[in-house]
């Protein structure tokens, strides 16, 4: 993992050399720049219900599902080192609480999607207990059983529909011009939040912490991290995102069964797009969620073969291409949009 | 009662042998194969576009792929695999589940969607009776070959120089290389026995019951219940918690038919939260 970001070795020797005064440079031009792109950009979206098309705004709550999942697992394997192919789990559950706290509940779905989130968040933390039993590879396939255990279980509860599922009665009697411009309102904002929220949390000395903990567990611990405490907190927080990812579908896809919500793929497209784009890189999930939107708009009609590809894909990027395509640029031209490592000058 | 757990023995039979090359792979060099299950439904697969071909017994069938599994692990270890391994277990990950999806979507390109199974003949149907139980032929035949395979297995890594080889990468690969093995070359040999193993797998879960090109996931879960619950590194650890898994399994559908997957899940976590080394750790010496 540390050839993919050799920057992340030096906080020991940044604390030393801070004592002689250099200037820890933080931000780059370029991140200026993308800080006021970004805010153009997210002004700009935020006014598509006025004049866009309701497909592009139901395709933009699609892809914002995605690419939040995805960065929450990237926050999890590519800077808390755990490699999960569960993290379905959580989607599910996100998906299931919001349906049930707006159906049995009588809460407003949207207001019930942040809610989802955090349920999915407080469910993660006796699920901890069991994942954490397992660590590297048995930890991603012990991950799936958990998540398969949610799935098999809902199947069997009658109240949501068991397998075949249910639809969200909720949104009954919101007129569909509302209910479409407000869900997308929301994943505007919660893709913001996620961007935002990633980028300080890894900038922060929690984020350093996080950093020397992916790059030498046994050395953090020695250097007074609290190394258990930080890989629970990250556990969490990438399982209430993962939870906030899944409510936020379902509330636009208005239908929830345990196969559509607990389904592998979740996790597998969010490797790929992590993979693709750049692990334990900001910019990774987002350029390949954008590549994924691509990929899937041409070529999904292919069906298997699209598939086939996509695994491919993965495959050979991972044997020849480790550091993605955010890793490319950084490398190439040393572009970082986000960046979160300290530099010294002078 | 009685009958039941008979049933759940046979049912971990076949598990023990889903279980055996994943715990080989995890034991000589800390390989997660996330497409162990992909490949079991791939020689299940390769078995029935074979029996279509040529009239002989599927069993000979089943013994013809076996070099060519062989082959085709030894291969996929030394050209593909052995570049993913490292400190790091995301590159061996996503490359084995990239795989698994490659193997999903092509056979199913190939052989559609629906499940398929290998004709056995009277095999299918024959059982044998004792007293008031009474068993399948072919299910006693899976279970015996499981046996076999596992004893093979703990001898050839107790007793072989093949085994010490493994041994000795397994314990410290720096080391071994030092004393002139070439790690890359003994792990290309266990993936190689391993994909033997998957092989056999493939064909008896073909001749025992139906294969779908997406049953895969589902046959990775098994095996590496067992393998945790069994111990890692240990052959008659995978074996007994296979038998354990069946068992298990086999009780559930019992009480509900809807439940009995799910009980297995529940039995697993159980022994990981109570036991996360396993019944049986460490068995080899």
């Amino acid at each position: 993992m540390s050839a993919i970001s050799p920057s992340t070795t030096m906080p020991a020797a940044v604390s030393h050399a801070a004592a002689a005064d250099p200037i820890v440079v933080r931000g780059t031009l370029l991140s200026q720049v993308t800080l006021g792109v970004a805010v153009v950009l997210v002004g700009v979206a935020a006014s598509l219900p006025f004049w866009g098309e309701s497909s592009w705004m139901r395709e933009f709550v699609e892809i914002a599902c995605y690419f939040i999942f995805a960065s929450m697992w990237n926050l999890l394997a590519g800077y808390g080192g755990m490699v999960s192919i569960g993290q379905q789990a959580f989607y599910g559950i996100g998906g299931y609480a919001m349906l049930a706290l707006g159906n049995f509940g009588g809460i407003n779905p949207f207001v019930a999607i942040p809610l989802a989130a955090l349920a999915a968040g407080l469910i993660a933390v006796p699920v901890s207990r069991v994942a954490f039993r397992l660590s590297g590879g048995y930890f991603a396939i012990g991950s799936w059983v958990i998540a398969e255990v949610f799935r098999l279980g809902i199947a069997n509860v009658s109240a949501v529909g068991g397998g075949s599922g249910t639809s969200l009665t909720a949104l009954r009697g919101i007129d569909k011009a509302t209910r479409e411009s407000t869900t997308y309102w929301v994943a505007l904002a919660c893709v913001v939040a996620c961007v935002a929220l990633v980028y300080l949390f890894l900038r922060s000395k929690q984020g350093l912490a996080l950093l020397a903990i992916r790059d030498n567990e046994v050395a953090a611990e020695s250097q007074g991290i609290a190394v258990k405490k930080m890989k629970l907190a990250v556990y969490v927080v990438a399982a209430t995102g993962a939870g906030l990812a899944g409510a936020l579908y379902f509330v636009g896809n208005l239908r929830i069964s345990p196969d559509a919500a607990f389904s592998v793929n979740w996790t597998a497209f969010a490797i790929f797009m992590v993979v693709v784009g750049g692990i334990g890189r900001i910019e990774g999930p987002i350029i390949g969620a954008l590549v994924f939107w691509a990929l899937n708009k041409f070529f999904s009609d292919y069906g298997t073969w699209y598939l086939l590809g996509l695994g491919l894909l993965a495959i050979v990027v991972t044997l020849f291409f480790r550091q993605g395509l955010a890793g490319f640029v950084q490398q190439r031209w040393g572009w970082v949009a986000f960046p979160t490592q300290r530099t010294l000058k002078g | 009662m009685i009958d039941t757990l008979l049933q759940g023995l046979l049912l971990g039979g076949l598990y023990c042998l889903f279980a055996l090359g994943q715990s080989l792979m995890f034991g000589v060099m800390r390989l997660t194969n996330t497409a162990q299950g992909d490949f079991i439904v791939l020689g299940a697969f390769a078995a029935i576009a074979s029996a279509g071909l040529v009239a002989v017994h599927p069993a000979l069938i089943g013994l013809a792929l076996l070099p060519i599994a062989f082959v085709f692990g030894y291969a996929l270890q030394r050209y593909v695999l052995n570049g993913t391994l490292g400190r790091d277990p995301l590159p061996s990950l996503v490359v084995t589940f990239g795989l698994a999806i490659v193997i999903q979507n092509g056979l199913q390109q190939l052989f559609s969607a629906d499940p398929r199974s290998l004709a056995t003949g009277a095999l299918a149907t024959e059982s044998l009776s004792v007293g008031p139980l009474t068993a399948g032929v072919l299910p006693l035949v899976i279970f015996g070959v499981a046996v076999a395979c596992t004893f093979a297995l703990q001898w050839l890594f107790g007793r072989t120089r093949i085994g010490r080889a493994f041994r000795a990468v397994s314990d410290d690969r720096e080391i071994a290389e030092l004393m002139g093995l070439d790690a890359r070359k003994v792990y290309a040999l266990a993936t190689g026995i391993a994909f033997v193993t998957i092989a056999i797998a493939g064909v008896l879960q073909a001749m025992r019951t139906t294969v779908a090109p997406s049953d895969g996931p589902l046959l990775l879960l098994f095996a590496f219940e067992a393998v945790i619950i069994g111990g890692m590194g240990s052959f008659w650890g995978a074996f007994c918690g296979a038998m354990l898994l069946g068992v298990t399994q086999q009780i559930g559908f019992r009480i509900d038919p809807g439940w009995g997957i799910w009980i297995g899940h529940i039995v697993f976590l159980i022994v990981l939260v109570v036991r996360p080394q396993g019944l049986f750790p460490k068995t080899r010496g």
